[in-house]
C-alpha cells in the first residue's frame, strides 16, 4: 500500500517537542547546585551505589527510547487516513514474538540482578581494619551522635575523619530508656533519658551513603565514608511527625589530625565564665544555682563539668549535650545558624519557631534570655 | 441468577414498605440496579477526586518555593495524608468499582450482579467510610500520619486523627471485601451461555483478578488496622517495642496489603486500555491469552514483592536480595502487556478519539513508571531513592499517568453508553493535551528532585538545597492538571445540555455492552445473549475470512441482533421488557451501612453512640434478611 505524505502538522509537532526539550535542558542548566545530591557521591559507599545506578539508568533510557519510539512510530504510521474504509486484517497475535518479548526482558533483568545482589552484600558487611564506630540516635526532631570509647557526645553535627569507614549503629531515642535491655550497639546510650515520642526516623547523607531507617526496638547499621574534607548535609528521610522537615544534620569530614584535635576539644570540660559576667548569671540560671524556679535547662541538657544547686554533676536526660555547643554551626535539627539572634529567638519560644518542639516555652524574660545565651556562647 | 425472582408472598413480612420510586431522591437511595450503583460510585469518586486534587494543589503551593508558608506543619501533614488516602481509597478504587459495577453484567451478558442488595450496601459502606474519614477535619483533626500510617508514630501521637484513619478504612474495607466477593461470584457464575472464560473481554479478566486480589489482600490490612485501633484506644502493644511489640510488624502487614493494592489500582486501567485499543485500532487485542495470563501472573507475584517498600528498614541482605529479585520478576509480565498493546496498534487503522489518546498516553507514561520501578529493584540504588521525590514521581507515573489516564480513557469511552450522550471530542482533546502536559510537567521534574536529595513528606525545604526551580515547575504543572480537570467537568455538564445523541454502538465496538441501547434498559438484555466467540459483537457485525480479511455481515445474517446502529434517543424501555423479573429496591442496605459510622464515632467518643450504631445496623440486616429479593 503506498504511503501518503504525512500531513504538515507532524513536523510542527516535532519542532514543538524539540523546543520543549530545549526549554527543559535550559531550566536544568539554570537550576542552582543541589547540595544534597545523590548523583554526586563523595565517598566509596555512595560511589558503589552510583556505580550500580548509572548503568541501570542508561539501560532504562535505552528501553524508554525504543518503546516510546515504537509507540510513536506505530501511532503515526498506522493512523487512520481520510477515506479509508477497509478494515485492517484481524491479527490475533504471534506466539513467537510474544515469547521473545517475555524472554528478552527476563535476560536483561538477570544481567541487572547479579551486580545488584553483590552490591547488597558489599554494603551490608561491617568493614574490617581501621574504622570509627558511632552511635546515631534519632530523637523527635534532632540527631544525637555518640562516639563509644572516645567519650564524646554531640548533636546535629557529626564529625568524621576522611578516608576511614564510619560504622554507624542507629537507634531510635527511647530504647533502653524504659529500663529495658539496650540493644547491641547502643549500650553506651542506656544511661540517657528520652524526651519525645519513640518513632521511626531515617538517617541519610546522600553524598556519603544510602539511607538507613532508625527503628525503635532494633539496631541498624550503616557504613559511610568521605573521600575528601568538607561539609555534607543530610536529613531525616522517614516521616516522623510535625517537624520531620526540621530534622536536618551535617557531616563534617576532616583530615585525621584535625579530627583528633576535635575529639580532644570535645573531651574537655565546659568552659567556666568569668565571675560577675552576664554569662555567669546565665550559668546560674541554667543550673538552678540562681535559686528556686530556675534551672530549667538541666532537666534535659548536660554540660560536662557543670554542677547543679545541690553540687551534683549535671547529666544528660533526653536533650542535646551542650558542653561544646559553640563548636557546632547549627542547632535544633540544624534549622538555625549558631548565632546570638537565633539562640535568643529559640529560647523565647521554641515551639513557635519549630512546630511541636519538645522543648517548651518557659516564659523567660528578655534579661534571662540574654544571660542564658551569653552563657551558651561561652560553651566553645 | 439474581435477576430471577424468588416467589414472594405479596410483600408481607418486611419492616418497611417496599420502595418503588423509579425517579427522584429515594429511587437512588433504595436502588439495587448495578448501573445506578455504578453511577453513584463514579460520581462519588469524582467528587473525592476534586477534593484530593485541591489538597494536592495546596501541597504544591506550599512547596513551590523554599520556606513556604501557605500551610502550617500540622495542616500540611493532614493534607498530604488525606491526599494519599483519598486518591487511593476514595478515588481510584471506587472509580474502578464504578466501571466494574456498570459493565461486568453488561459485558458477560447478565441482568445484574449476583447479590444486588449487597452491591448497594457496599456503595453505602464506602460512602460512609469516606465521609467518616473526612469528618475528622471537623472533629479535632483529620488523619496526619501518612496514608501508610507507620507505627509507632500512628499509635503514639496525640489526637484522634489516626483513629479516623483506622476506623474509616475499616469501613471502606468492609465495602471492598463484600464487593469483591459479589463481583467475583458474578463473573464466575453469571456469564451468558457460551461466554466461556476465554471469551470474556480482557476487562472482565482484569476485574476478576482484582476482586481476588482484594479478597486476599484486604483481610491483612483489616487485621493491621484493628491492631492499630487497639494500640491507640484500648492500650494493647502490638507495635510498642518497650512492651515487646514490633513497629516493623505494621510495615509488613501494611505492605503485604499495600503492594497488591498497587495492582488493584492499576489492573482495572490496564483492562480498560485493553478494551479501548482494539476498538480504535480496529483490530483484536494482540495476544489475548498472553495479556490475560500476564495479568494473572502480576496478581500472583504481586503478593511476593511487598518488602521492596522496606529496603531501608534493615531486614538484612537475604531479605533485600529476595525481594529485589521478585520485584524484577514482576517487571516481565508487565512488559509483556506493553508489547502486546504495541502489537495491537501494529497495522491497525488508528482513530485518535479522546479515549484512544488517553489509552496511548497510559502506555507512554506507564512505561516511565515501570522503568523507574526497575531502578528501585536495584536495591542499593533504592537506599538512595526510597522516601524521596523520585518515588513520588515513580508512583504518580504508575497511578496517575497509568491508572487515572486509563480511567479517563474509560470515562470517555463508556460515557455514551452510560448517559446516552457523546462527550464533545474537541473539548475532550483539549482536556487530554492539557492533562498530558500538566502531568508530565508536574511529575517529570520530581525524578530530578528526588535524585537531588529531596525527601518526601517534608512541609518545607531550605533554599540552600537548590531545589526551588524544579519545585516551581511542578507547581505550575499541577495547576495545568487542575485546568484540564475543570475542562472535563465542563465537557460532562455540556453533554447533558444536548439531546441524547448516542447510538447503541457509536464506536463500532467489539463487546456485548454495545449491543444494547445507550443507556441500557433496566433489565440490560431483553433476551440473554448466546455467545459464540471472543469479541462477540464484532463477529456479529463482521465475518472474518481466511488470513484475517474482514467483510461486513449483511443485516439480518449470522444471528445479528437488530440493535446495531439503533437505539439513538430511546429510553430503552423495550416493549417486551415486561415480564422480566428484576430484584426489588430496598431501604435496608442503606440502613445497615448507616450503622457503620455511628459505631466508628462510638469507638472514638462515647460507647453509647456505638451501641446506637449496632442497633441501626442490626435493624438494617434484620430487615434485609426477612425481605424477599423481589416482590
Amino acid at each position: 500500500m503506498p504511503l501518503p505524505r504525512p500531513r504538515r502538522t507532524l513536523p510542527r509537532t516535532l519542532v514543538g517537542a524539540v523546543a520543549l526539550i530545549a526549554l527543559v535542558i535550559l531550566a536544568a542548566a539554570c537550576a542552582p547546585h543541589a547540595t544534597q545530591d545523590t548523583l554526586k557521591p563523595a565517598g566509596p559507599y555512595a560511589q558503589k551505589i552510583d556505580n550500580l545506578f548509572r548503568p541501570v539508568f542508561w539501560l532504562a533510557v535505552g528501553v524508554f527510547v525504543v518503546v516510546e519510539g515504537l509507540l510513536m512510530y506505530l501511532a503515526v504510521r498506522y493512523r487512520h487516513r481520510k477515506g479509508r474504509r477497509e478494515i485492517p486484517p484481524q491479527v490475533h497475535g504471534n506466539q513467537r514474538l510474544e515469547i521473545a518479548w517475555t524472554i528478552v526482558p527476563a535476560i536483561i533483568l538477570v544481567g541487572v540482578a547479579i551486580p545488584t545482589i553483590s552490591g547488597i552484600y558489599a554494603l551490608a558487611a561491617k568493614p574490617s581494619g581501621q574504622i570509627l564506630e558511632v552511635n546515631v540516635i534519632g530523637h523527635q526532631w534532632w540527631w544525637e551522635f555518640d562516639y563509644p570509647g572516645l567519650d564524646v557526645t554531640t548533636a546535629n553535627v557529626l564529625h568524621i575523619p576522611v578516608g576511614e569507614p564510619v560504622y554507624a549503629s542507629l537507634c531510635a531515642a527511647g530504647l533502653g530508656y524504659h529500663g529495658q535491655v539496650a540493644p547491641n550497639g547502643c549500650q553506651e546510650q542506656s544511661a540517657y533519658g528520652n524526651v519525645g515520642d519513640d518513632v521511626i526516623h531515617s538517617f541519610w547523607v546522600p553524598e556519603l551513603a544510602g539511607k538507613q531507617d532508625v527503628v525503635p526496638g532494633r539496631t541498624n547499621h550503616l557504613v559511610l565514608e568521605a573521600d575528601r574534607p568538607g561539609t555534607y548535609t543530610g536529613q531525616c528521610a522517614e516521616f516522623c511527625g510535625l517537624s520531620h522537615a526540621y530534622m536536618r544534620f551535617k557531616v563534617v569530614a576532616q583530615t585525621p589530625s584535625e579530627f583528633d584535635a576535635w575529639v580532644r576539644e570535645q573531651q574537655a570540660n565546659a568552659a567556666v565564665p568569668a565571675k560577675g559576667s552576664l554569662a555567669a548569671q546565665g550559668q546560674d540560671l541554667f543550673s538552678g544555682v540562681a535559686g528556686p524556679g530556675t534551672g530549667w535547662c538541666i532537666a534535659c541538657h548536660a554540660v560536662q563539668g557543670l554542677k547543679d544547686a545541690n553540687g551534683n554533676p549535671v547529666v544528660q536526660n533526653g536533650g542535646p549535650n551542650l558542653t561544646h555547643l559553640m563548636s557546632r554551626d547549627c542547632f535544633a535539627g540544624c534549622i538555625f545558624a549558631m548565632n546570638q539572634a537565633d539562640l535568643e529567638r529559640w529560647l523565647k519560644d521554641p515551639p513557635a519557631v519549630k512546630p511541636g518542639s519538645w522543648m517548651p516555652s518557659y516564659g523567660l524574660s528578655d534579661q534571662q534570655v540574654r544571660a542564658l545565651v551569653a552563657y551558651l556562647m561561652t560553651l566553645k | 441468577m439474581a435477576s430471577v425472582s424468588v416467589p414472594a408472598e405479596g410483600g408481607r413480612g418486611g419492616l418497611l414498605r417496599r420502595p418503588t420510586a423509579t425517579t427522584g431522591f429515594w429511587s437512588w437511595i433504595t436502588t439495587v440496579d448495578h448501573k445506578r450503583i455504578g453511577i453513584l460510585y463514579g460520581i462519588t469518586a469524582f467528587a473525592f477526586f476534586l477534593i484530593g486534587g485541591i489538597e494536592a494543589l495546596f501541597i504544591r503551593l506550599q512547596l513551590a518555593q523554599p520556606n513556604g508558608t501557605i500551610l502550617s506543619a500540622s495542616t500540611y501533614n493532614e493534607f498530604f495524608t488525606m491526599h494519599g488516602v483519598t486518591m487511593i481509597f476514595l478515588v481510584v478504587m471506587p472509580l474502578s468499582a464504578a466501571f466494574f459495577n456498570y459493565f461486568i453484567p453488561l459485558q458477560i451478558g447478565a441482568r445484574d450482579v449476583a447479590f444486588p442488595r449487597l452491591n448497594a450496601f457496599t456503595y453505602w459502606a464506602f460512602l460512609a467510610g469516606g465521609l467518616f474519614i473526612y469528618s475528622g477535619f471537623f472533629l479535632g483533626g483529620a488523619p496526619n500520619g501518612g496514608w501508610f500510617g507507620y507505627a509507632p508514630l500512628s499509635t503514639v501521637e496525640p489526637g484522634n486523627n489516626m483513629l479516623f484513619y483506622a476506623l474509616g478504612l475499616l469501613m471502606t474495607g468492609i465495602a471492598s471485601t463484600a464487593s469483591a466477593m459479589n463481583l467475583a461470584v458474578t463473573i464466575i457464575n453469571m456469564r451468558a451461555p457460551g461466554m466461556t472464560m476465554f471469551r470474556m473481554p480482557v476487562f472482565m479478566w482484569m476485574a476478576l483478578v482484582v476482586q481476588l486480589l482484594l479478597a486476599f489482600a484486604l483481610p491483612i490490612i483489616t487485621v493491621g488496622l484493628f491492631q492499630m485501633l487497639f494500640d491507640r484506644r484500648f492500650g494493647t502493644h502490638f507495635f510498642d517495642p518497650a512492651a515487646g511489640g514490633d513497629p516493623v510488624l505494621w510495615q509488613h502487614m501494611f505492605w503485604l496489603f499495600g503492594h497488591p493494592e498497587v495492582y488493584i489500582l492499576v489492573l482495572p486501567a490496564m483492562g480498560i486500555v485493553s478494551e479501548v485499543l482494539p476498538v480504535f485500532a480496529r483490530k483484536p487485542l494482540f495476544g489475548y491469552q498472553f495479556v490475560v495470563f500476564s495479568g494473572i501472573a502480576i496478581g500472583f507475584i504481586g503478593f511476593g514483592v511487598w518488602a521492596h517498600h522496606m529496603f531501608a528498614v534493615g531486614l538484612g541482605p537475604v531479605a533485600n536480595t529476595a525481594f529485589g529479585i521478585s520485584t524484577m520478576i514482576i517487571a516481565v509480565p508487565t512488559g509483556v502487556k506493553i508489547f502486546n498493546w504495541l502489537g495491537t496498534l501494529w497495522k491497525g487503522d488508528i482513530r485518535f478519539t479522546t479515549p484512544m489518546l488517553f489509552s496511548i498516553a497510559f502506555i507512554a507514561q506507564f512505561v516511565v513508571g515501570g522503568l523507574s520501578g526497575v531502578t528501585h529493584a536495584v536495591v542499593p540504588a533504592d537506599y538512595q531513592q526510597t522516601d524521596t521525590y523520585y518515588i513520588v514521581a515513580h508512583f504518580h507515573y504508575v497511578l496517575f499517568g497509568g491508572a487515572i489516564f486509563g480511567l479517563f480513557s474509560g470515562v470517555y469511552y463508556w460515557w455514551p453508553k452510560v448517559f446516552g450522550r457523546m462527550l464533545d471530542e474537541r473539548i475532550g482533546k483539549l482536556n487530554f493535551w492539557l492533562m498530558v502536559i500538566g502531568f508530565n510537567l508536574t511529575f517529570g521534574p520530581m525524578h530530578i528532585l528526588g535524585l537531588q536529595g529531596m525527601p518526601r513528606r517534608i512541609q518545607t525545604y531550605p533554599a540552600t538545597l537548590g531545589l526551588g526551580v524544579w519545585n516551581l515547575v511542578a507547581t505550575i504543572g499541577a495547576f495545568i492538571i487542575a485546568t484540564s480537570v475543570l475542562i472535563f467537568l465542563l465537557n460532562a455538564i455540556a453533554s447533558f445540555r444536548r439531546p441524547k445523541d448516542a447510538t447503541a454502538d457509536p464506536w463500532d465496538a467489539r463487546t456485548l455492552e454495545w449491543s444494547v441501547s445507550s443507556p441500557p434498559p433496566a433489565y440490560n438484555f431483553e433476551e440473554i445473549p448466546v455467545v459464540h466467540s471472543l469479541d462477540e459483537l464484532w463477529h456479529r457485525k463482521y465475518a472474518e475470512r481466511e488470513g484475517g480479511v474482514v467483510v461486513p455481515v449483511p443485516a439480518g445474517g449470522a444471528g445479528t441482533e437488530p440493535t446495531h446502529g439503533s437505539g439513538g434517543g430511546q429510553e430503552g424501555h423495550g416493549p417486551s421488557g415486561h415480564g422480566i423479573h428484576l430484584p426489588g429496591q430496598s431501604y435496608f442496605p442503606f440502613v445497615a451501612a448507616l450503622g457503620l459510622p455511628l459505631i466508628g464515632y462510638g469507638v472514638i467518643f462515647h460507647l453509647w453512640i456505638a451501641v446506637a450504631g449496632v442497633v441501626v445496623m442490626l435493624a438494617g440486616v434484620y430487615g434485609w434478611a426477612i425481605e424477599p429479593a423481589s416482590e
